[in-house]
């Protein structure tokens, strides 16, 4: 077994005019690995997968694939990937099937087994019974399973996904979640971007959260959690618009304190406690909710605003 | 076996194709039709009685004078419209030039089948066009067959040109523009209808350095077996000089938009 790299990037930079929305970025991601860029909307997410895809030629700073540069050797790497765009290019008009065979001869593989292959993905994201159905007849999940099937008929080593289950219902992400998680245990590279924290939480080993075209942090997801936030946290919502005059009344409870427009929410080992001591204040917030820490904490922590805005 | 990438480009329209092209055909031809029905017999009915105007039509029948032209008219707008909505379509709506760029297919590759779809997309056109001519005692000619490949050309220059500009567009708002202020003046000023000499001085200089006039004369001097060497050559220089271009400019436009 080779351990070289499927992906390093060092000190990538991607500008467009005047505008910079990669701000040199250090990436390494190993072979079978799931990777996530986490971050909100204009962070830098798209730019980097686009430049990773081979469709984004770089401004500055290197990159590698498969040990390979994308400036001289785009079509070569692009035959070994899978690409799911954040947004569908199903052809809306053409069956299921077609979709994945006229797909599929992109690639150059033979129309025969182009079939075959297609056949055995639309199982794969439990779609065969809409084979002969008109991709516009299907839902959003549905579509989505579809171009992750699509993304899958070239055998890619390596999975390119953005923003897989935006604007999809929780039902929907379960089932997309299943099927990339199946992937993962084939051995395919999963990398993907993602604002949802439950997202990356259940589908990367490693991530890095990107804030204005940075990486701000990199980690397992439950080490950042216990590298930049605490063990739970005590979600508080006092009656609109008061969240700030509760702020001096609260200012040595916990170990930090963040206070939002909608809620305030304090960092602490034990949020039951944290909760009595609110109340031993005589302060009776509207409602109070003690949970876990989880990557929106760490987010918060490290760039000061809340990631789905 | 390997096959060429824009082969592969061009067989992802077959698919689209292959379930619109019964009615697409037919409504094809129905322009055409309607217009030998309207101008040939109609207009033609008056010109005709005129021994100056036949004269001018290098006596023959009006309708024979017409035919041909309609060839290149018909390629010309099929070839124009291919690349306005479709073509922003492949970037924007469907997206389906941006699934190809995500895959082992470079920008040049697409860019060489999509000529190749409206080559194909021109040609079932035109050929339709002539069987119909074909049919028609006034128009018959084994002229017809040899002004197939010229009419496809004119179709394919149109559409490169078209494709050049469209490819750089975001929004479709102007392209019912292009059809009112391109497309229809040059169906009606092209030389199809009339010889472009019966236009004023100043208006018929403009019509030899579209596509479309070089096209229109081209089919009738072959039609009318009356094409000389020379004439034939510079219009054919001028159809593959308007393909290259719009083909270089396709290009261009096509890997700046795929890979941005």
């Amino acid at each position: 077994m080779t351990s070289e790299p499927v992906i390093v990037g060092e000190n990538l930079v991607k500008r467009f005019g005047d505008f910079e929305a990669v701000r040199g970025i250090d990436i390494r991601i190993e072979r079978g690995e799931s990777f996530g860029f986490l971050g909100p909307n204009g962070a830098g997410k798209s730019s980097t997968m686009r430049m990773i895809g081979c469709v984004s030629p770089v401004t500055s700073g290197s990159l590698r694939i498969f040990g390979l540069d994308p400036a001289r050797h785009g079509a070569e790497i692009r035959a070994r990937l899978g690409v799911v765009p954040q947004l569908d290019n199903l052809d809306t008009e053409l069956k299921l099937i077609d979709n994945l065979v006229v797909y599929g001869r992109y690639f150059d593989i033979p129309r025969r087994e182009c079939l075959r292959r297609s056949e055995e993905l639309l199982d794969f994201v439990q779609l065969s019974d809409r084979r002969d159905d008109i991709v516009e007849t299907l839902s959003g999940g549905m579509k989505r399973r579809l171009t992750i099937a699509r993304s899958l008929i070239n055998q890619p080593e390596l999975l390119l996904l953005d923003e897989p289950t935006t604007g999809l219902d929780p039902q929907a992400r379960h089932i997309l979640w299943d099927r990339l998680y199946r992937l993962k245990q084939q051995g395919v590279t999963l990398v993907l971007t993602t604002h949802y924290m439950d997202e990356a939480e259940q589908l990367c080993d490693r991530l890095v959260v990107m804030d204005g075209g940075r990486i701000v942090a990199e980690g397992a997801p439950r080490q950042l959690i216990v590298d930049h936030s605490s063990r739970e946290v005590l979600e508080l919502r006092f009656p609109a618009g008061t969240n700030a005059d509760f702020e001096s009344a609260l200012a040595d409870i916990g170990d930090r304190r963040e206070v939002l427009p909608d809620r305030v929410l304090i960092y602490g080992h034990d949020g039951d406690e944290l909760l009595r001591l609110v109340h031993a204040r005589g302060l009776h917030p509207e409602s109070a909710l003690v949970r876990r820490s989880t990557l929106e904490d760490v987010f918060l922590r490290l760039t000061g605003r809340s990631l789905v805005e | 076996m390997s096959t060429l990438p824009s082969i592969r480009v061009w067989e992802s329209h077959l698919y689209v194709m292959r379930r619109i092209w019964k009615t697409d055909v037919l409504l094809n031809l129905l322009q055409p039709i309607l217009f030998i029905l309207g101008m040939g017999l109609g207009v033609g009915s008056l010109v005709d009685r005129r021994v100056e105007s036949t004269a001018t039509l290098g006596d023959v029948p009006y309708l024979t004078f017409l035919g041909p032209g309609l060839m290149a008219t018909t390629a010309m707008m099929i070839g124009a419209f291919e690349a306005l909505w479709p073509l922003l379509g492949g970037f924007k709506w469907g997206g389906s030039f941006e699934a190809m760029a995500a895959t082992e297919l470079t920008p040049q590759q697409v860019v060489r089948g999509e000529v190749l779809w409206w080559t194909t997309r021109c040609g079932i056109s035109v050929l339709g066009v002539a069987v119909v001519l074909l049919c028609i005692p006034e128009t018959r000619s084994i002229g017809i067959v040899w002004a197939i490949p010229v009419a496809t050309a004119c179709g394919v220059a149109f559409a490169a040109m078209t494709g050049s500009w469209t490819s750089t567009r975001e929004f479709d708002n102007s392209f019912s523009n292009i059809s009112r202020l391109v497309i229809t003046p040059l169906f009606l000023f092209g030389g199809a209808f009339y010889p472009v000499s019966s236009l004023p001085d100043a208006i018929e200089p403009i019509a030899y350095v579209t596509p479309l006039w070089h096209a229109v004369e081209l089919c009738r001097d072959l039609s009318l077996h009356r094409a000389g060497w020379g004439e034939s050559l510079v219009h054919v220089s001028v159809l593959a000089a308007f393909i290259a271009l719009g083909w270089v400019l396709c290009q261009r436009n096509f890997a700046k938009r795929l890979h941005r």
